[in-house]
């Protein structure tokens, strides 16, 4: 049977508007308040069985699903990109069950769910950033045991997770980390960003918007309020960096100091840089917004 | 050795099993045992109560069981105590710090202790290096500079005779006198005033233990540490002990200066253990 037979227009059973009943939105929402209240602090909740497999952003799919409502703008990105297969499968749900309008402008959008990146543009106060997160616990790198990060968490025993960085400095020269890079969270909890680049870490600070991080397959939520300060951990003497695209800049927009990505051409097996984030690079290309010319936050 | 208290230690107790009014009254060394005869509940340490003073250097000596290394496990917050207080001269207004909260007992254990396990598994992590072990003390402590970390953990290192390109070895891959040099090093990473070493020695060679014994007793000269130092081994409280407690059955049984107690031992335990150690 597909999707589309069970929705409204099927005979007999209905879904509810956004699929999920109002009773699971519900446990949801409470979950994101207190994930709210406690900035950083990893909420359970229970992560029901949706028609997409967990771990392909069932996670934030749920908080997408208990925020949304009929006026709604949606945009989903996965990799920076709305066209990439997840994202659009992501879409089609959400349109399906809700018929909400969509866009690829994300000052368009109210509600954002993304994988792995934020806009280049910062967002403003009116809309919400949803994550899908793969691997919530920042901890689990060194402590196997969820009774034991819990309780590191809960006593602020972070030595061990600074000793994970003090072996990659002293194996690599520098913190070798490029996503999932460990952010301390209004001075209080370590929280894992995954999978942001370092590049969104600054945005998240800080930030105009609220952040909301879901992780379905691990069965947590927790979040990011506006105005939230989030410090990547770094030693006094060696100081955070973003990634370096220095001298590089997009081959579609011209922008420089956005975060870019390679891309081979198959024929000629050439090396190219463009845009990660495929809207803002539209939106320059159609002359929009201006060709970013320096660093965003260098 | 000064004259100002470090620690005072008082009443401490650590019960195993449901406890009742009577296990004080039926356990020690009067009963020759430590589990309760009325409720079963075991009193592995009962009423410990003593001073130690800066620099001191204080010996537990006892059989196996005899509750010496719950005494110290207690004392490094490894072990929740049952009842009892333990105070730190100049820490929490000088009062109990047994009722602060976990994260609290975590800073006040990185700045004043280091301890020294007798198994180095307990003490070390054989999964990270010997320098991110040493660090690992000093990150508890809020050092986030890693030169400064680097220059410690090395310097830490050379002084407990660890080869310079060790620091980045796992010590699992190390001998059991260098992990217990690597352990010393770790304790003292903070600079703390009080180092809790129990039993250091036991599982080492002759030769080993008296180069490990040597380091110690520099140490505790050159830094001038307090240190409570556990062991069943009369040689190790003679050579390193100024004053000496004698446990049995979980209480002590007698307690001064070490010389007083090798040379005329009053209770008839430390009397056999005087003498079969002589």
């Amino acid at each position: 049977m597909t999707l589309k037979e069970l929705l409204p227009q099927g005979k007999g059973f209905r879904y509810n508007f956004a699929f999920i009943d109002e009773g699971v939105k519900k446990e949801v929402r409470r979950a994101l308040l207190k994930a709210v209240a406690l900035p950083g602090h990893q909420v359970p909740f229970a992560s029901p069985e949706l028609p997409i497999a967990r771990g392909w952003g069932t996670g934030g799919l749920q908080v997408t699903m208990s925020l949304i409502g009929p006026k709604d703008v949606l945009k989903i990105i996965d990799q920076g990109c709305d066209g990439s297969v997840n994202a659009v499968n992501l879409r089609k749900l959400l349109v399906a069950t809700t018929g909400v309008r969509t866009t690829f402008d994300s000052r368009e959008a109210t509600l954002l769910q993304s994988r792995h990146r934020l806009p280049e543009v910062p967002l403003r106060s009116d809309q919400i950033a949803v994550l899908q997160v793969p691997l919530p616990e920042p901890l689990r790198l060194v402590e196997p045991s969820e009774v034991e990060t819990r309780r590191m968490h809960s006593e602020g025993d972070y030595a061990r997770m600074w000793v994970s960085l003090y072996e990659d400095v002293v194996q690599n020269g520098s913190i070798s980390l490029t996503s999932g890079y460990p952010c301390r969270v209004h001075d209080s909890y370590i929280m894992s960003p995954s999978p942001l680049p370092r590049w969104d870490l600054p945005l998240l600070h800080d930030a105009e918007h609220l952040t909301l991080l879901g992780a379905g397959r691990e069965k947590r939520v927790y979040a990011v309020p506006p105005h939230t300060s989030v410090q990547p951990l770094e030693f006094d003497d060696m100081p955070f960096t973003v990634e370096n695209f220095f001298g590089m800049c997009c081959a579609r927009c011209g922008s420089s100091g956005t975060f870019l990505d390679e891309i081979y051409d198959e024929t000629t097996g050439q090396a190219s840089r463009v845009c990660s984030d495929s809207g803002f690079c539209d939106l320059v290309r159609e002359g929009a917004i201006p060709r970013r010319g320096r660093l965003a936050h260098g | 050795m000064g004259d100002q208290v470090l620690l005072r230690v008082q009443d401490l107790g650590k019960r195993y099993g449901p406890g009742c009014s009577s296990c004080r009254d039926l356990t020690g060394p009067e009963h020759s045992t430590n589990i309760c005869a009325r409720c079963g509940s075991i009193a592995a340490m009962e009423g410990i109560r003593f001073d130690l003073k800066e620099g001191e250097i204080l010996g537990v000596v006892g059989e196996s069981g005899s509750g010496k290394s719950t005494l110290v496990q207690c004392i490094y917050f490894d072990l929740d105590a049952t009842h009892g207080e333990i105070a730190f001269n100049g820490q929490n207004g000088g009062d109990n710090v047994l009722g602060l909260p976990r994260s609290e007992k975590r800073r006040l254990r990185g700045r004043l202790m280091g301890m020294v396990y007798q198994n180095p598994m307990h003490g070390l992590r054989m999964d990270i290096t010997s320098g991110a072990n040493v660090a690992e003390k000093l990150l508890e402590a809020d050092v986030f500079h890693f030169a400064r970390i680097r220059e410690r953990a090395s310097g830490l290192l050379a002084r407990t005779e660890i080869p310079a390109t060790y620091i980045d070895r796992f010590p699992r891959s190390l001998s059991g006198g260098m992990q217990q040099r690597i352990q010393i090093a770790k304790a003292l990473a903070n600079n703390p005033p009080l180092v809790l070493l129990d039993e250091v020695t036991s599982g080492l060679d002759v030769s080993v233990q008296a180069r490990v014994l040597d380091l110690i007793r520099e140490l505790q000269r050159e830094l001038g540490i307090s240190m409570i130092v556990v062991s069943h081994d009369m040689g190790v409280i003679r050579l390193l002990a100024d004053r000496t407690l004698v446990m049995k059955d979980g209480c002590v049984v007698e307690q001064g200066l070490t010389d007083q107690i090798l040379e005329d031992p009053q209770h008839a335990y430390t009397q056999l253990l005087v003498h079969s150690a002589l």
